[in-house]
């Protein structure tokens, strides 16, 4: 016999538990009248993602050069159908203070950590969605989940610092064992048995933190900061064994999905592609399914090495090699790989579109901070270099707006991005990209 | 250092200055002053974990897992590791590496290598048995004997899951699965003490003595008679370490680290993720990459360590061991198609010298075609360490917008087209001359004497050598005073997980002159770093860095407000 859950039982007994981090699917008789919100008035989760594609657009043929309602042109045609849940921001710089531009490296670096580099390899500042996930990743079995589509765990643009990169899943089966595989519990199967071997592996974790403490008492001030990132990771290893301790309830978006094949990985564009979408896939149940709150999709690396099979030239060395065509005005087959970027873009912003949330789905509730890391591939330009918020952010976010940024700092968007999400800062960035200035035309 | 434009005009004579240099340490019997780098944490390595499992665990065990990538610093791993964290998910991934070590090391096939005793009951406690397995393990995983305290520790832990689940290796195996994830194991901490013979400095305790001089040879952990001799104190100086550094020399073990040292120096963990076009290189799939690497270490194995030969010489062998695989890149049978046939090639070969090897100029090209701008970046940084500066942003590509790259046939002449921009020039000739040498090879290594129907044209330059093809560009690294001086520089980084700075100076050109007096022997430096005071020399710690916090990282701080962990 079923027994209906009633919304209010539940509440009491578990969402006012929440601040102690149980993180759970959601049920939509947690909800209210209009499914914008839990029954207490408590807003949605949030979920903040990245998503980062190499090698920018060709000069103007990404947005036309005008504020207020975005007009997408050739290169972004593909975000067409998702205009609406847009912003898009154009011509924010990044200061150099005398250092020399990274290529490739400082664009992404500026408008992920608010500081420019002072060389190659420089990660001086977490990136936003580490700032994020220690705000409100760890309540999750997964702080974030960290993915890329071209094969290579090293391609990830998260980072606490220079030596703490958050190595990506670079395979769709990878990724779907880690997340659906053996640790997950199926909230949709018959009987919830915990397994007991969990408990003794919280001891384990227990001797573990033991001897790290006399571990770090015997190291540098500087290696201690090291070892808080390792204390860190054991938290998050105690969190994840906890919860699967914790019966799951269904919900209508969270279903185990098939396993997916063993594809193979490259940086060939079809590979790519395939893998992205898979993972893409994965990705929004494991959201859905509240596994985690903070993910990182690399699309491409800043030095796209995406290439078409049996072609010779890659994305990027096309940006160098290919004569902007007499006729066009612009490199068309450097024209073509942006455009694939797109579609691959409004392909991860569809599978969002597809899973119902309340009233509405999970895009409604997500804020995906899309960037690349320059304007100009051609020349290495770093001012300018798109970014765009998709998703309303539960509401949060006024969207289907091109910001100009005039010159200003692009760490302005970073750090609106950061406030949306609930972080209290009233400045972020250094040096000249030190900004307190949110950009409050996209704020709701 | 910097390649500029600056610099190259004084290129000749900055070698000069080090030679004159060289001398006069060589000059020199006594090994010079060196204060040594702070003390630091270096996490293990991916094949130092393994090595280490091996050695401790015996080789029936599978290490099957990922391993978060170190970063390179100073052109070494080795170096970027003790910078390196353990992030949330690397730590998930070491954990579930622990769990599959453990619980294969007290399977039944592997109990009489692991465990030195076996229970009165097999689903009872044995405290004994416990503490003989735990204490003998932890101190070789751990570099030092436990404390009665961390011994109570696991103890009880075992003793707990065995309880719980009626199975006494169940709890050896937990045990030994919190060993593997704990921070004594996965970092090797410079851990100091007072040093008594110069008061108010520290030393390098003798477990840390023995840890680092196991990894820098063995790339593993130290043996039993290492860590005995080190409790001994037989690690402080003089005899005692002569004579364990002359053991780990002479050990089968030392090919390890070499073969870590070398896979270090050259990025050979770029194979992990190289990848050939299938249509434009049918014959370079995964085993050819795989043998390509192996390749190249057995060249090196073969002719630093087992002949005993002169490092320069590395530059201008023309023998190398061919796989099956790596025939059809080298269109050539071999004798043993399943294993490996040592080749002489014939003295008009092409093939000649390491970067003539597919493992260099294979790994130093695109997924479709060979890159001399690759290729000659690889042997200024990785060879001869200097930098090579990056490209400049906001370039001026205007005369290169009006030139049609699709008109050149060969590297040579896209790159003549590329370098009118003068921007782009100035960096190019000093790579693209190195790189050009060994433009007969295409993106897969393979022979070629045409690209597009146009003759390839492979002469170039290295800092004033001139040169027709690769077989010159051997002879002049073999004599570039630059490429011994890196070797040594980088040994040294290596050795010690620290960057090279200034004020090692004196230390390297000492190095260098005794690499040089040996005949540039590989084993006799090792040897001379490894007795070294330099080797384990360390300074006071660096001030707190928690003192003065980044700006965006106090910001961080102030964020993480309760209202924000809904």
């Amino acid at each position: 016999m079923k027994r209906k859950l009633h919304r209010r039982s539940v509440l009491r007994g578990m969402l006012g538990a929440t601040a102690v981090g149980v993180g759970l699917p959601i049920l939509d008789c947690f909800l209210n009248d209009n499914g914008t919100a839990y029954a207490n008035g408590a807003p949605l989760p949030l979920r903040f993602g990245t998503w980062f594609w190499g090698l920018g657009h060709n000069p103007g043929r990404g947005i036309a050069p005008v504020s207020g309602p975005i007009e997408f042109r050739a290169e972004c045609a593909p975000l067409e159908p998702w205009k609406q849940y847009i912003n898009y921001f154009s011509d924010f710089n990044a200061p150099m203070d005398g250092r020399v531009s990274a290529v490739h490296f400082t664009g992404w670096v500026a408008a992920r950590t608010g500081t420019v580099p002072l060389r190659g390899g420089d990660v001086p500042d977490p990136t936003l969605d580490v700032l994020v996930s220690d705000a409100m990743g760890g309540n999750t079995r997964f702080r974030s989940l960290d993915l890329s589509s071209v094969g290579d765990p090293r391609d990830s643009y998260t980072l606490r610092s220079a030596g703490s990169r958050n190595a990506a899943e670079v395979s769709p089966l990878a990724l779907y064992n880690r997340v659906f595989g053996a640790g997950f519990t199926d909230p949709r199967a018959a009987e919830f048995k915990p397994d007991p071997r969990i408990a003794l592996r919280q001891s384990v974790l227990s001797a573990v933190r033991e001897q790290s403490q006399d571990f770090s008492k015997t190291v540098g001030a500087a290696d201690r900061v090291r070892m808080d990132e390792y204390f860190t990771s054991i938290r998050q290893m105690e969190q994840q064994l906890a919860l699967s301790l914790e019966r799951p309830k269904v919900s209508d978006s969270c279903v185990r999905p098939p396993q997916p094949a063993e594809i193979p990985v490259g940086v060939e564009l079809e590979t790519v592609t395939a893998v992205h979408a898979a993972m893409a896939d994965l990705l929004v149940i494991a959201l859905a399914c509240n596994q985690t709150r903070v993910f990182n999709m690399l699309f491409s690396q800043s030095l796209s090495m995406v290439r078409r099979a049996g072609e010779a030239h890659t994305h990027h060395t096309l940006t160098h090699e290919e004569p902007v065509d007499a006729k066009l005005g612009y490199q068309a087959e450097v024209a073509w790989y942006n455009v694939k970027s797109m579609e691959a873009l409004a392909r991860f912003v569809s599978a969002f579109g597809k899973v119902k949330e309340g009233a509405g789905t999970l895009l409604d509730n997500t804020l995906i901070f899309a960037n690349s890391d320059t304007n100009n591939a051609k020349v290495h330009s770093v001012d300018g270099v798109p970014v765009m918020f998709i998703g309303r952010a539960g509401g949060r976010l006024k969207t289907g707006l091109h910001v100009i940024g005039g010159g200003d700092p692009i760490s302005r968007v970073g750090l609106t991005a950061l406030q949306v999400m609930g972080l209290k800062l009233p400045t972020w960035g250094t040096a000249s990209l030190r900004t307190g200035k949110t950009i409050t035309e996209v704020f709701a | 250092m910097i390649l500029t434009r600056t610099f190259a005009r004084g290129w000749l004579g900055a070698f000069a200055t080090a030679a004159v240099l060289t001398v006069l340490a060589g000059c020199a019997q006594r090994e010079p002053d060196a204060a040594g780098p702070p003390p630091a944490m270096r996490r293990l390595t991916e094949q130092q974990y393994r090595n280490t499992i091996r050695d401790v665990f015996g080789p029936g065990i599978s290490v099957v897992g990922r391993f978060d990538p170190l970063s390179r610093e100073g052109g070494l791993m080795a170096v970027g590791a003790s910078k390196a964290s353990i992030t949330p998910s690397g730590f998930e991934r070491f954990g579930e590496l622990a769990e599959s070590i453990a619980s294969q090391v007290v399977a039944p096939a592997n109990r009489d290598y692991g465990l030195p005793c076996t229970p009165a009951d097999a689903k009872a406690i044995d405290d004994a048995c416990t503490r003989q397995i735990f204490s003998g393990t932890g101190r070789l995983l751990y570099r030092r004997a436990l404390t009665e305290a961390e011994l109570a520790r696991f103890v009880a832990l075992g003793d707990k899951v065995t309880t719980t689940l009626g199975d006494f290796y169940e709890g050896i195996s937990f045990g030994l699965a919190a060993m593997l994830q704990s921070p004594e194991f996965l970092f090797v901490a410079d851990v100091t003490e007072a040093d008594p013979q110069a008061p108010g400095k520290m030393r390098l305790t003798a477990h840390a003595r023995a840890a680092r001089l196991s990894y820098f040879l063995w790339d593993s952990t130290p043996d039993d008679a290492l860590l005995a001799a080190a409790e001994k104190g037989e690690l402080d100086g003089g005899d005692g370490l002569a004579t364990q550094t002359r053991r780990l020399l002479e050990s089968p073990r030392l090919e390890h680290g070499v073969r870590a040292f070398f896979s270090d120096l050259l990025t050979l963990d770029a194979f992990d993720h190289m990848q050939k076009d299938a249509a434009i290189y049918p014959s370079f799939g995964l085993t050819v990459a795989d043998d390509a690497r192996e390749q190249l270490l057995r060249t090196i194995v073969q002719h630093l360590l087992v002949e005993g030969e002169d490092y320069r010489e590395l530059f201008t062998t023309r023998r190398a061991p061919v796989s099956g695989a790596l025939g059809m890149i080298y269109q050539m049978p071999v004798k043993d198609p399943n294993g490996w046939t040592e080749v002489e090639f014939p003295k008009d070969s092409p093939y000649r010298g390491i970067v003539t090897l597919p493992g260099f100029s294979a790994l130093h090209s695109h997924a479709g075609r060979s890159s001399p701008t690759l290729r000659g970046r690889a042997v200024r940084e990785l060879l001869m360490c200097q930098r090579v500066p990056d490209p400049p942003s906001n370039i001026d590509f205007t005369q290169f917008n009006n030139a049609s790259t699709t008109k050149a046939s060969t590297a040579r002449e896209r790159l003549d087209i590329h370098n009118t921009e003068k921007t782009c020039a100035s960096c190019h000739k000093i790579v693209d001359p190195i790189g050009l040498a060994l433009e007969h090879f295409d993106g897969a290594a393979q022979f070629r004497t045409v690209e597009n129907a146009v003759k390839i044209d492979t002469r170039g330059e290295l800092d004033g050598v001139k040169y027709e093809d690769a077989a010159g560009l051997g002879e002049a690294l073999a004599k570039s005073p630059a490429v011994t001086q890196c070797v040594v520089n980088r040994a040294l980084a290596y050795a010690r997980g620290t960057s090279v700075g200034k004020t090692d100076n004196e230390m390297v050109s000492w190095l260098h002159a005794k690499f040089e007096s040996d005949g540039y022997r590989l084993r006799g430096l090792f040897e001379t770093i490894a007795t070294s005071e330099a080797f384990y020399a360390v300074s006071a710690p660096k001030a707190d860095p928690g003192a003065t916090p980044p700006a965006n990282t106090a910001a961080l701080e102030a964020a993480a407000s309760p209202e924000n962990r809904s």
